[in-house]
This record gives C-alpha cells, sequence and structure tokens, in this order.
C-alpha cells in the first residue's frame, strides 16, 4: 500500500520521511523536493508524474541512492540510506537498487549478454552461475536468441529489454524507471510495459517510475503527481492489465 | 580476472585510435631503446675501464706523439709497475668502410698491462716470433672471415703515403670483460718503427701504465705530468675511465644529447597518451556513470581506466622494444663498426619497459581520478 502522508514509522518497504533537496543556482535557492513523505510496500508499482522540473527524478536519484538530500530520511529494507558512506552507499544500490534509464544506458562495445552480466560482475558468483542468472533473465525478457547482439544491432525496445534484464539480473530490492518508454514508439513502449507489470504481478517486485505519459502512468497502481515539491496523490488507479495482458 | 572483457571491449572501442596511440608508443620506446644503445656503446669504455691503469698522452693533443724514451723515466715514478706504449696506425683494409682500430704494440710488456685481452700462449709466441704478426679481436676476425694464418694487407694513410703493409694473422684474443673491446688489430712495435719514415721513429701515440694502487692514481698521474712539465712534449696522465669519457667526449656531450632527446619523447608521450585516455574517459562519462549507477566502486572505474592505458603502454612498449631487437643488430651490420658495437641489453629493455608503464598509469592517473571523482547524476545526464 502506498501512502504519502506518514510520519512517524512504518513497517514499508521504502519510507521517506521530510525530504528536502534544494539547489543553488546562481546564488539562488531552487526548493525541488520540500518536507516529502512516501510509504511504498514490498509488491507495489507507483508512477510519479508532474511537469518538467517538478523534481520527478531528482526523487528517482534520491531513492536510488545516487544523489543525497538536504534534509530528511530514506529508509529501504530498514537500512537508512541518507546516513550511508559513498562506498557504502555503491554497495548498497548494488544489492538493493535496479535501475532502467530512458536511453538504455547499455554499454555498446558489450554483447546483450556482457551488458546484463555488469551487476554480477560485482557479486561472487562463479562464471557457470553467472551465465545461469544471464540466460534466465535474458529470457524473462525475451532475447535469449539475442544475448550475443550488441546494442546497435537491436532495435530500441530491445534495447530496453536488455536494459530491464540488467535491471533484475541481480534481483534487486526494487526497480526504479526513469522515464522507460520516452524513447520507444506506442507498440514498443506497450510491450516494454506488459513486461514492467509482468514482473510487479508475476514476480513480486517493487516499481517506481517516473514518467511523463498518462497512458503508461495509469498502468500502475498508484500514481502521485509532483507540485510544488510535495507529493499529491491521484487516486488509486485502476490496472488496465490486470490479469496480465502482456 | 571477471573485468577482462570489459577492459578489453573498451580497449578496442576505438581502432584506429588505439593503434596511433600503441603507434606513439612503439616509436618512442623504439627511439629510446636505440639513443640507450647508442649511449651505452660510447660511455662501456669508461664503465669497463681498469681502475688500476692510468694513460698518458701528449698534453696538446693524442694526435700529438710523446718520445720513446719517457717510457723508462715514467716506469720510475713510485707506484708504477708496468707500462706498455701504443700507436695508432690509422690504415684501411681493402675498403675505407671497412674500419677497425689497428695498433703497433709494444710486444714485451701489452699482456702485462692489459691482461684481460686473452691470446693463447701458443698463438701469442707465433706472434712475438713473426715480425709481420698481427693479432686480431674476435669480432673484428669474425667480420671479416679470417683465420689464422690469413695474409692480411692493410693500406696506411698516415706514415710513407700510400703503401700498402702485409701480416700474417698469427691469433685472435678476446676480452674477459663483458662487453670488452674486441675489434683492435695489433701487430708488432718493432715492424712499425722499421716501416715509417724517420720523422716518426722513437715516438709513440700514449702509454698505458698499471699501477699497484688505484687511490695512488691522482699522485702517480700529478708525479708524471710534473716530470714532463715545460718539454717540449709536456704530457697530460688520467686514468683509463677519464681517458675513455674524454675520448667520448669528442663526439659531444652524448649523454646530454642524448637524455635531452629521450626527455622530450618522453613528455610528449606523456601528453599524446594522457589526452587520448582524457577524450576516451570524456566520451564515455555516461557509461561510466551508469556502471557507477549499478554500483560499481569508484576504485573499479579508476582501475578500469588505468588498466586501459596500462595496457596501451604495455603493448606499445612490447612492440617498441620488439622493433628495436630487430633493427639494432642489422643497424651495428650496416655500420659496418663505425660505432663502437651496439648491444641491446635487458637492462635497456627493463628500463624502457619500465619507462612506458610509468607513463602509461601517470596518463591514464588524472583522467582516472576524473572518473573517479564524477557524481553519477551529473554523468548519467550526458548519455
Amino acid at each position: 500500500m502506498v501512502r504519502v502522508d506518514s510520519t512517524g514509522r512504518s513497517n514499508s518497504l521504502i519510507q521517506v520521511r521530510g525530504l528536502d533537496k534544494t539547489y543553488k543556482r546562481g546564488g539562488e535557492e531552487i526548493h525541488v523536493l520540500q518536507g516529502l513523505n512516501l510509504d511504498v510496500d514490498k509488491g507495489d508499482f507507483v508512477a510519479f508524474m508532474g511537469p518538467s522540473g517538478s523534481g520527478k527524478t531528482t526523487l528517482l536519484n534520491l531513492l536510488g541512492g545516487l544523489d543525497v538530500p538536504t534534509r530528511g530520511s530514506i529508509s529501504v529494507a530498514g537500512d537508512e540510506v541518507t546516513n550511508m558512506s559513498a562506498a557504502k552507499l555503491t554497495q548498497w544500490r548494488a544489492r538493493h537498487v535496479g535501475f532502467i534509464f530512458q536511453m538504455y544506458n547499455l554499454i555498446p562495445v558489450l554483447t546483450a549478454f556482457q551488458n546484463v552480466e555488469l551487476p554480477l560482475l560485482l557479486t561472487k558468483l562463479s562464471k557457470s552461475d553467472r551465465r545461469r542468472h544471464v540466460e534466465t533473465a535474458l529470457g524473462v525478457v525475451g532475447l535469449s536468441e539475442r544475448m550475443n547482439h550488441y546494442p546497435r544491432q537491436l532495435s530500441g525496445g530491445q534495447e530496453q529489454r536488455v536494459a530491464i534484464a540488467r535491471a533484475i539480473v541481480a534481483d534487486p530490492t526494487f526497480l526504479l524507471c526513469d522515464e522507460p518508454t520516452g524513447d520507444l514508439d506506442r507498440k514498443s513502449a506497450d510491450e516494454i510495459m506488459n513486461l514492467i507489470i509482468r514482473l510487479v504481478k508475476e514476480f513480486g517486485k517493487t516499481v517506481l517510475m517516473v514518467t511523463h505519459d498518462p497512458v503508461v502512468a495509469k498502468l500502475a497502481d498508484l500514481e502521485l503527481h509532483l507540485e510544488k515539491g510535495l507529493l499529491v496523490e491521484a487516486g488509486q488507479q485502476q490496472n488496465a492489465y490486470a490479469g496480465g495482458a502482456a | 580476472m571477471k573485468f577482462r572483457g570489459l577492459i578489453f571491449a573498451n580497449l578496442f572501442r576505438k581502432k584506429i585510435r588505439l593503434i596511433l596511440t600503441v603507434g606513439s608508443f612503439a616509436v618512442a620506446l623504439f627511439l629510446f631503446s636505440f639513443l640507450a644503445v647508442v649511449k651505452g656503446a660510447f660511455g662501456r669504455g669508461a664503465d669497463i675501464a681498469g681502475a688500476d691503469r692510468l694513460i698518458t698522452i701528449n698534453r696538446i693533443s693524442i694526435i700529438q706523439p710523446l718520445p720513446l724514451n719517457y717510457r723508462d723515466k715514467i716506469l720510475r715514478v713510485p707506484g708504477v709497475v708496468a707500462i706498455t706504449h701504443n700507436n695508432w696506425f690509422g690504415g684501411v683494409y681493402q675498403d675505407e668502410k671497412n674500419f677497425f682500430p689497428q695498433f703497433a704494440i709494444d710486444v714485451e710488456n701489452q699482456r702485462k698491462v692489459l691482461p684481460e685481452l686473452k691470446v693463447p700462449d701458443d698463438q701469442w709466441a707465433n706472434f712475438v716470433k713473426d715480425r709481420q704478426g698481427a693479432i686480431a679481436g674476435a669480432k673484428t676476425a669474425a667480420r671479416f672471415g679470417w683465420k689464422i694464418g690469413d695474409r692480411i694487407p692493410i693500406k696506411t694513410t698516415i706514415f710513407g703515403g700510400a703503401t700498402t703493409w702485409e701480416f700474417n694473422l698469427d691469433g685472435i684474443y678476446h676480452s674477459e670483460r663483458p662487453g670488452g673491446d674486441e675489434s683492435q688489430f695489433w701487430f708488432q712495435w718493432d715492424a712499425f718503427e722499421e716501416g715509417v719514415p724517420k720523422s716518426f721513429k722513437d715516438h709513440v701515440g700514449w702509454y698505458v701504465l698499471k699501477i699497484e694502487n688505484p687511490d695512488d692514481a691522482p699522485r702517480i698521474a700529478k708525479a708524471i705530468d710534473d716530470a714532463f712539465s715545460n718539454s717540449d712534449f709536456e704530457t697530460k696522465t688520467e686514468t683509463e675511465s677519464a681517458f675513455a669519457a674524454g675520448w667520448v667526449k669528442q663526439f659531444g656531450n652524448i649523454e646530454f644529447l642524448i637524455l635531452s632527446i629521450g626527455g622530450v619523447v618522453f613528455f610528449t608521450l606523456l601528453l599524446v597518451t594522457g589526452n587520448t585516455m582524457a577524450i576516451s574517459v570524456r566520451e564515455r562519462f555516461g557509461e561510466l556513470g551508469t556502471l557507477k549507477a549499478i554500483g560499481f566502486s569508484d576504485r573499479t572505474i579508476l582501475f578500469f581506466v588505468l588498466a586501459e592505458s596500462l595496457l596501451i603502454s604495455l603493448i606499445g612498449g612490447l612492440l617498441g622494444l620488439g622493433l628495436a631487437a630487430l633493427a639494432i643488430p642489422a643497424l651495428a651490420k650496416a655500420l659496418n663498426g663505425l660505432l663502437p658495437e651496439l648491444i641491446l641489453s635487458p637492462a635497456i629493455l627493463s628500463v624502457g619497459l619500465g619507462t612506458a608503464l610509468l607513463v602509461g598509469i601517470v596518463s591514464g592517473l588524472l583522467p582516472g581520478i576524473g572518473a573517479m571523482r564524477m557524481r553519477v547524476v551529473n554523468a548519467l545526464r550526458r548519455v
């Protein structure tokens, strides 16, 4: 269950309390996030919407441990993320966060297999175990036949599916998706969203997604709007893909 | 090494750039090896000179002679245990390009003063008995395919016009010291005295002295030079090492020249490689940011950049040194003895490779630290 009004402790997977983020630009302070609260349970699928510059990506970066807040706290599965050193935070990201980016962010000189294997290089898994995990992840996204292809040999939708395989291969605690369909045509976007919904429904993944696209946002369990640095609930959404339309 | 695939994939990302950078390393290392070999060749005389030997030459110049009667006076200086003398012959064997040094030697004392230049006793005995006899260094004998018993004609260019002197090769000497000179050609002083015009008789080119204690060298040198001061033939006495170093200086300050060129080459190489690595890292900021987001640590990112830079320097370095190993013997052959022996020693190879790796580390360090310190959120904006 997602809540945006809690202030006390909860048993939620992700707890955000009093989150502020302020940038200084030319002597002027810009308050992007102001006292933001959020609770996300395991298996939730949340979409963040809002106009450009509203702080959606900033919120995602903070939740993913890529940036540090000016004030407030973020706790994930009991770990206080905001108190971690940079080195600890890197290890935490490797273990708990799967990133899916708008531009896929694949390494162009590596094959699909090698791209998906990257997070596993940080684990103690043997080469054969890594291969097994990568093949499973590529199987989930339906690209088992393309594992030796380079990104330039794949379509945009296929590239994003490789990126999703990379995000899930190490079985992270939650997935952060920054405009995952922003660079895709409608058909490819639908395929990607079906895949994300399948990850939530079939594999119980927790997904937090930023999007500009209201059609995509409505597929989430809950759509939240960022307005003036605060989260505003748009109401529980009816999942159009409920039952697995993928 | 599980990161091997990623490192090599990045290394071969821009093949032309890789070839050019590796090529720069190869050329620089080849040049370094060549210069180091030339420096070694010129300096070897000083390096292997006997500590217990002094050389006495005419104070004006080595090409000016000294009287033969100085020999006994020098021998009487306390601390001098043996003395021998040489004359430069400067002849031509078949063709001017077949250069090798020829000396008229003092048969009686040569082996006492220069014991490291070994001639088998039977060959030496034949040489002593043969007024037209000669001894050749092993290198020169091998160069011209000479065997004992061969007749060697050498045309003089200094003594008595363009006449040809005939010698019988009675022996071949080897140097006991690694890198010692095996290119000389010796013949008897008596034959020289008989053959040269009257104006050259009773004069020697220089004296070589063996002293009892190397610590006494400055005192003995001063005593000899003082003894002949204000004479028609003033002397200059110095250690064999100083003499060899002075000989090299006649060609210019070779060490300074080589160090200067080497320094410029490596500094340029540092700039070229540093620039290549900086561009390579800047192009990949987004990718490096993605790796950091996934969980690759700052140190691992630094390691990737340094590994790439080190691989470039290693490949280029090995290529350059390999080329040098092939080219320097061929060059030495082509020079036909005009320069002292060119030896590409393991020490030169080690220093070359070490320097290449050092340049690799230094050139990768700054871009690597930049990549290590970059903020992930800034890097991801560049994708």
